[in-house]
């Protein structure tokens, strides 16, 4: 009798939650097949709704990939949607010692600049790469806001394939945007400071300002197959602070909006110095005049020195170049390039809806929405509608371009971004939420807390012509009580909301890395069946790779020592190595020879004032070290690869300066070949 | 015979070809961690599977048990099997056009040894394989051989391993059947 009470009272809350999650079931279908007949039933079945919803089984994959900048982590955060679990870190502008990105021989290059090595940078914005206006999945484009530049992530097997530096720019924040098709990724300057023309900052006194400081916008074009980044030419703009940008798209499409503060051009306590003016700009660039410009001769040269990183296909290296000048073009001289929209003061986000049609400014410090229209500045552009100028750049009436304004959207208004069906959402970074309104009669419909004071939002697709208006992602800037308390530093919090219906609902609730300032969202499928499982040995090209284990050295040249070396399960070849010095710098070149998905080998050596390097199945990659005493220093695999994981590792040998030790390396006592050697090249 | 009983020899002649289009078996190693499963191809000249690295990843798991590592050029098979298959169309052929009921026979006799004889030759490879394992293997479990099954389901350690013939074997099978239709049709007295 006990016994079936038992059986009884744990049968219960399952069949509880069977029936929650049919009823969840149920209203979903509701929800795609109607407008929803009861608002009430919606309402009060929220949380069952909500767990269904978010809910991925265990083995199945979710919709969406979502890319989060990391801020200060100098990382990009890929997380699934709907179920907010952590897939992934990009390393991009740091180090990354967990799999040696910045640390090994191969990926060092890529964190070069023309101030030397910079191991960390401000991550803020990510960018899908573009086809026809929507996300192609092919590349992501992400700034480094702290010391300019842009790199590249290649999505099909998300690492960072390529980096430049910006010359003439301080805090590359309103960056990298880019156009419908790819043609450029635009990248504007934060601060503004006094160009010294030989693409640096020049010696100015702090006082001279106004006078003296001047912004850039760079174009960079992008190879339309390989994604290859090439600065193509810089606007220099007048010295305000650029903030951010979007693209135009459709009828706007061949221009890029942004929006601009300090036009007071104040340079110290710009809390205050920044906010005086009532009006700040929204500058307007027709990115294909310029292009236009910069072909037809109307550029000038001036000299520069900034890195391009790349790392090649085949050695799977990162190559730095240094570039010795830049092109620009000035915006007095190219009549029609340029134009300015006075917009409240200091906005931030500048957002272009689906249609191209509507500019929305996001004026933080503003107590309404402005929204510009496309079509009305072309034609305050044709009856030359202007209202004054400033370095030459016409600036318009802001009644000659506003179309409406959205009236207490709330308190703070940050950024912006649309549904594709008539709606869009801004967040409220002061009053803590995000609110709905109408692209038809700009009234705000809808308003939901967020947890708290969120910075930007994402809709996957969002930004572009096409979005995927299932849900929006709240980035949040607080979080306080949200999770279980971690002492004083605590993660950024986002949430999941629900944009399906008419009201929003909030689904999930998930911490973030550092400080994701922006996001972006793209179907799975554009992604997933393009992701490399593993580098093919024989595609190879590292000048230092051995593909059989036959084919293994130590070499001494100097005061290097070369150990050209294997991994495989679950053995190193050599893994007895003699004949280092005190002082040597050992280089350690490590392909791994395994050609199986998910078999990564890790190596790392005791007292290495280093990290360990991750190299994954096929490719090649290089640890330096310098040992400072004598001794046995063993090394090991640091990826648990297989059964006798913990069996993979070795030892070097490293005598006195002098000694004569003779250079030595082997695997395995009796048998010169190990049990199981790699077929490859037999 | 008549033309439509040569035409059938012909068609038995000609499927052994398949063995050149298609594996002639085929072992499946599933295992919790290989969820996308392992795929070894036999074919008539090589040994194949569902990546280009197959064998190299069999041999890499094969080896903790001691299992000796295949490579294709161990086989001395794969190098003759294709002349004896293409021997066998030929002669096929041959029967077919001449249209000598003993001669069709014959064929599909040595047709049948052959197959008979390489089922017994990849029988005792799996044997060999199986059972001949270095004593100094990191993983030993007392008295346990690893002969991969030739037909069906085994499991070995955390391997479920399927063996079943492919498409390529159909061929074989195929011109069996096709070569005893033609024989036993041809046999009708004439004035029937």
């Amino acid at each position: 009798m006990e016994t079936r009470i038992n059986k009884f009272k744990s049968i219960v809350p399952k069949v509880g939650l069977l029936v929650a999650l049919a009823a969840g079931t149920l209203l979903q279908s509701c929800n795609s097949s109607g407008k929803g007949e009861d608002a009430n039933i919606k309402e009060s079945a929220v949380a069952a709704d909500a767990a269904t919803a978010v809910y991925v089984a265990p083995g199945k994959h979710d919709e969406l990939y979502s890319f989060l900048s990391g801020g200060f982590n100098g990382q990009v955060a890929v997380y699934g949607i709907p179920s907010g679990r952590l897939l992934k870190v990009i390393p991009v502008f740091s180090q990354f010692a967990e799999n040696g990105y910045g640390y090994n021989e191969e990926t060092r290059p890529m964190l070069m600049t023309s101030h030397g090595f910079v191991p960390w940078d401000d991550l803020h914005h990510p960018k899908l790469s573009r086809a026809n206006g929507t996300t192609d999945g092919r590349w992501l484009f992400v700034n480094g806001n702290n010391t300019p530049r842009v790199a590249r992530v290649d999505l099909t097997t998300f690492e960072t394939v390529e980096m430049m530096e910006i010359p003439n720019s301080a805090g590359n924040h309103c960056s990298p945007y880019p156009t419908n098709n790819n043609e450029y990724v635009i990248a504007g300057t934060r601060f503004s400071v006094p160009l010294d023309m030989k693409g640096g900052t020049g010696d100015a006194s702090l006082s001279e300002y106004k006078d003296k400081f001047r912004g850039s916008i760079s174009f960079i074009k992008v190879d339309k197959e390989h994604g290859d980044m090439e600065l193509d030419f810089q606007v220099l703009v007048p010295g305000f602070d650029y903030d951010l940008a979007n693209g135009g798209k459709g009828p706007s499409g061949d221009w890029v909006f942004f929006t601009t503060y300090n036009s007071e051009k104040s340079g110290t306590l710009k809390e205050l110095g920044a906010s005086q003016n009532d009006r700040d700009y929204l500058a307007a660039i027709n990115w294909k005049l310029a292009a236009q410009y910069a072909a037809e001769g109307k550029a000038h040269e001036m000299p520069a020195n900034y890195y391009h990183n790349k790392m090649d296909h085949g050695t799977h290296r990162v190559n730095s170049t240094v570039k010795k000048k830049v092109r620009y073009l000035l915006p007095e001289e190219c009549p029609g390039m340029m134009y300015l929209i006075p917009a409240p003061k200091s906005p931030h986000g500048i957002d272009v809806d689906p249609s191209g049609e509507y500019m929305v400014v996001n004026g933080k410090l503003a107590s309404s929405l402005p929204v510009f229209s496309f079509t009305k500045m072309q034609k305050a552009i044709q009856n030359k509608d202007f209202d004054g100028e400033v370095n030459g750049i016409p600036v318009f009436k802001y009644e000659s371009v506003l179309h409406a304004e959205v009236k207490e959207p709330g308190l703070g208004p940050l950024h912006t971004e649309f549904d594709g069906k008539g709606n869009a959402y801004s967040t409220m970074f002061v009053s803590s939420e995000v609110v709905k309104w109408s692209l038809e009669d700009f009234k705000v419909k809808d308003r939901i807390p967020v947890y708290y004071s969120p910075g930007h939002l994402m809709i996957p697709g969002g930004d572009t012509k096409e979005p995927y208006g299932k849900y929006l992602i709240a980035m949040n800037k607080v979080t306080k009580d949200r999770y279980l308390p971690t002492g004083p530093e605590l993660l950024h919090s986002a949430q999941l909301i629900d944009i399906s219906g008419d009201k929003m609902k909030l689904l999930l609730d998930f911490p973030t890395l550092a400080e994701p300032h922006y996001a972006q969202g793209i179907a799975a499928n554009k992604i997933a069946p393009n992701s490399v499982k593993f580098f093919k040995l024989d595609q190879n090209k590292h000048p230092q790779a051995v593909k059989n284990e036959k084919d293994v050295s130590v070499t001494r040249q100097g005061r290097t020592v070369k150990v050209n070396m294997t991994s495989i399960r679950s053995h190193f070849t050599p893994d007895n190595i003699e004949g280092v010095q005190v002082g040597d710098t050992v280089i350690f070149h490590v392909t791994n020879l395994e050609q199986d998905w998910d078999v990564p080998h890790g190596f790392a050596i005791m007292g290495n004032n280093n990290a360990e390097t991750l190299i994954m199945p096929g490719s090649t990659q290089s640890l330096r070290w310098v040992p400072k005493q004598e001794g046995v220093f063993p090394f090991y695999c640091t990826d648990f690869c297989s059964a006798l994981h913990q069996e993979m590792q070795g030892y070097v040998r490293v005598s006195k300066r002098g000694s004569n030790v003779p250079i030595k390396f082997s695997t395995g006592v009796k048998k010169p070949a190990p049990p199981a050697t790699a077929y490859i090249g037999k | 015979m008549k033309a439509y009983h040569k035409g059938l020899m012909v068609l038995a002649a000609l499927s052994p070809g398949l063995l050149f289009l298609f594996p002639m078996w085929k072992i499946y190693l599933k295992a919790p961690q290989y969820p996308e499963g392992l795929e070894l191809h036999i074919w008539v000249n090589k040994l194949a599977g569902s990546s280009e690295s197959v064998l190299q990843n069999f041999n890499i798991l094969n080896h903790y048990i001691g299992m000796a590592p295949i490579h294709a050029e161990s086989f001395a098979e794969l190098k003759i099997m294709p002349y004896i298959v293409v021997f066998l169309v030929v002669l096929g052929l041959v029967a077919a056009f001449l249209g000598k009921r003993k001669l069709v026979l014959g064929w599909v006799i040595l047709l049948m040894a052959g197959g008979a004889v390489g089922l017994v030759d990849f029988y005792l490879w799996l044997h060999e394989f199986g059972t001949n394992l270095n004593p100094q293997a990191p993983i030993k479990v007392p008295n346990m051989t690893y002969i991969p099954p030739m037909l069906g389901r085994k499991q070995l350690l955390n391997f479920e391993a399927l063996s079943l013939p492919a498409w390529g074997s159909l061929g074989v099978l195929l011109g069996v059947l096709f070569s005893c239709l033609a024989y036993y049709l041809s046999s009708r007295p004439k004035a029937a």
